[in-house]
């Protein structure tokens, strides 16, 4: 199992540093001179060629690409994505706190799906095809279908405004995270517990269920058996998940004002910020790799057959 | 004296109403081995299953099944579980995805008779070491923290006759335990069976293809076909005179296969 986890984490390294080569490049394809962004930020009335090519110098463009990326990616490595083309700020600055923020709210609503699904997902199918079972995958599929914007706007009017239970907007306390966490479970508890109940319905199926039951096993430990099995897929599509949820807060974070990474990216992409841009896109990515990864070391850990298989 | 008494049995699907058992009735004596036999989809499984209560609930059952005197329609589910594995014991067919695949050996062995003897972890390892010895599995110890899928399906397949042995129970329902098993773990197997039926002097429910196997181990057949018997008879009495068209049929199609793969198998050595 040692092996297997070093073996995983070698494997990350190629990857890591593919996908920051990927996002320089992408960033550098943008027509903006970030030249020309920096100097309209700063107030500049009458922008000259004389003062974008003074800029650009600053700013280290008129270097060979290759340059750059090496320097952008050394500096990277040690967490200074340089500073904001808008503010001036360092980006860690901006994004640090910001990510936290985020990471936060994702682990939050991560756990809040989980417990959610595996619940529903292992109710349905040991009610399969029954009363319960009809109705959670009913509703579920009218919630999932509702677009996250609608939900919040329902539910904010609900219960911030007509009973004035919860607060609206920010990160103040506990009860902040009630509505958001609420609203990212919904839309993805409703997608996740289908995983489980079908991973848990084709388990009790096999032959070793059957097997069990010949040997007089009491359902209580066939049961234990068929979750044990079924839990492995639902764990790596919740760790593959999480990263999807980190990046797709936006719209809630939105409709909160939470200050994470969402609000941030929507500002950063609005007045071209391309070094805080740049840092999102590689949190992200680097966040996908790392919960990739641990998805599969879980999966190892449960699963014997494929901890050969690297 | 009859140990177990099929009467009627009907077993229909509820989905789509079709039967697949159609009025099947058998009694199987003390300490005799019935076997099984039929193409595939004729409905031997289900049979077998039913016996021990574990088709799905949607397959619906009517028909008496008595076993030792009492019809088992009247146990509780909690009774029919105690008898499950005990008193009815089954050996399946492929013994690689008999197992918990993310679970040791071990762990099968010791919940079930844990559940049935209520001995401990060390009795239980004991026990099942000699069984295991007897079945010519070496290094038990090592066997038991194995995974499924580390070991040969002729291994898993003595692995549960080892388990068999030790919970000796009345009747022993084998459904093609030899089927997903190359030539000579065939062979092995098969000895062991014959062993298990000696040692523990059960009854048995036979199901295989393997007419060779059949011939030497039973001492009743049932012929099979669409859900129906359609034979029955001794073993011999079968084999030589068979009475029905399709039980001829059946042997000759199976003696030509086996005379042809001999024939192969003479071309080729010679
Ligand atoms: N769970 C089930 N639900 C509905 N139909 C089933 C179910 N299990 C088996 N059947 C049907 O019952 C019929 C008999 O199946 P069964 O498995 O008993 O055949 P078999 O004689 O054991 O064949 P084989 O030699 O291939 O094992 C088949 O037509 C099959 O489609
Ligand atoms: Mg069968």
């Amino acid at each position: 199992m040692g092996m297997y986890i070093i073996r995983r984490m070698l494997l990350a390294v190629p990857l890591l540093w593919a996908i920051s080569l990927l996002t320089f490049i992408l960033i550098n394809l943008s027509p903006m001179d970030p030249a020309v962004v920096v100097l309209q930020a700063q107030g500049v009335p009458s922008i000259t060629d004389e003062l974008i090519e003074r800029t650009q110098q600053q700013l280290g463009l008129d270097q060979p690409f290759l340059v750059r990326y090496l320097n952008w990616m050394l500096d990277c490595l040690q967490l200074d994505f340089g500073n904001s083309y808008i503010t001036g700020q360092s980006v860690w600055a901006l994004i640090g706190p910001a990510f936290l923020n985020t990471l936060r709210l994702t682990l939050v609503s991560a756990v809040s799906i989980i417990a959610v699904s595996v619940l529903l997902g292992v109710l349905c199918a040991l009610q399969a095809g029954r009363v319960l079972d009809k109705s959670v995958r009913t509703l579920a599929f009218i919630l999932t279908a509702i677009p996250s914007y609608g939900l919040a706007a329902l539910l904010v009017w609900y219960f911030s405004v007509r009973l004035d239970l919860l607060p609206t907007s920010g990160m103040d306390s506990y009860r902040s995270y009630i509505l958001p966490v609420l609203i990212i479970t919904i839309s993805y508890a409703g997608l996740y517990f289908r995983n489980v109940r079908s991973s848990m319905l084709s388990n009790m199926n096999k032959d070793y269920v059957l097997y069990g039951r010949a040997s007089g096993l009491p359902e209580r430990v066939i049961t234990m058996h068929i979750l044990r099995n079924s839990l492995q897929v639902a764990i790596s599509i919740f760790c593959m998940a999480i990263p999807i949820i980190l990046g797709s807060t936006v719209v809630v974070e939105n409709v909160f004002a939470w200050p994470g990474l969402g609000s941030l990216s929507i500002r950063a992409i609005l007045s071209r910020d391309f070094p805080v841009i740049q840092a999102y896109v590689l949190i992200l990515a680097v966040s996908f790799v790392i919960f990739n990864a641990i998805s599969d070391m879980i999966n190892a850990a449960m699963n014997p057959k494929l901890r050969n298989g690297l | 004296m009859n140990i177990l008494e099929v009467n009627h049995l009907n077993i229909h699907d509820i989905h789509i109403g079709e039967p697949i058992v159609k009025d099947i009735s058998f009694d199987l004596q003390q300490g005799q081995c019935l076997a099984i036999v039929g193409e595939s989809g004729s409905g031997k499984s289900v049979t077998c299953r039913s016996i021990m209560k574990l088709n799905p609930s949607s397959l619906q059952q009517s028909g008496s099944i008595v076993f030792q005197g009492i019809d088992l329609n009247t146990l509780t589910d909690q009774q029919m579980r105690k008898r499950r594995g005990k008193q009815i014991g089954m050996i399946m067919q492929n013994g690689m995805s008999a197992f918990d695949p993310s679970c040791v050996i071990g762990t099968h062995l010791r919940e079930t008779l844990g559940q049935h003897y209520g001995w401990n972890r060390s009795k239980i390892d004991e026990r099942m070491h000699i069984a295991m010895h007897s079945v010519m599995l070496n290094h038990p110890d090592r066997l038991m923290n194995r995974y499924p899928h580390e070991l040969s399906g002729g291994m898993l397949q003595r692995i549960m006759i080892a388990l068999t042995l030790v919970l000796e129970p009345d009747i022993l329902i084998a459904d093609e335990p030899t089927t997903a098993l190359d030539m000579l773990s065939q062979q092995e197997v098969m000895a062991q069976f014959i062993r298990l039926r000696h040692t523990l002097g059960c009854s048995m429910i036979f199901i295989s293809h393997d007419l060779g196997a059949v011939r030497h181990i039973a001492d009743h057949i049932l012929i099979m076909k669409d859900g129906k018997v359609i034979e029955r008879g001794e073993t011999e009495q079968l084999f030589t005179a068979p009475r029905q068209e399709y039980t001829r049929d059946l042997l000759s199609a199976r003696f030509a296969l086996d005379n042809h793969f001999r024939q192969l198998m003479e071309r080729k050595e010679g």
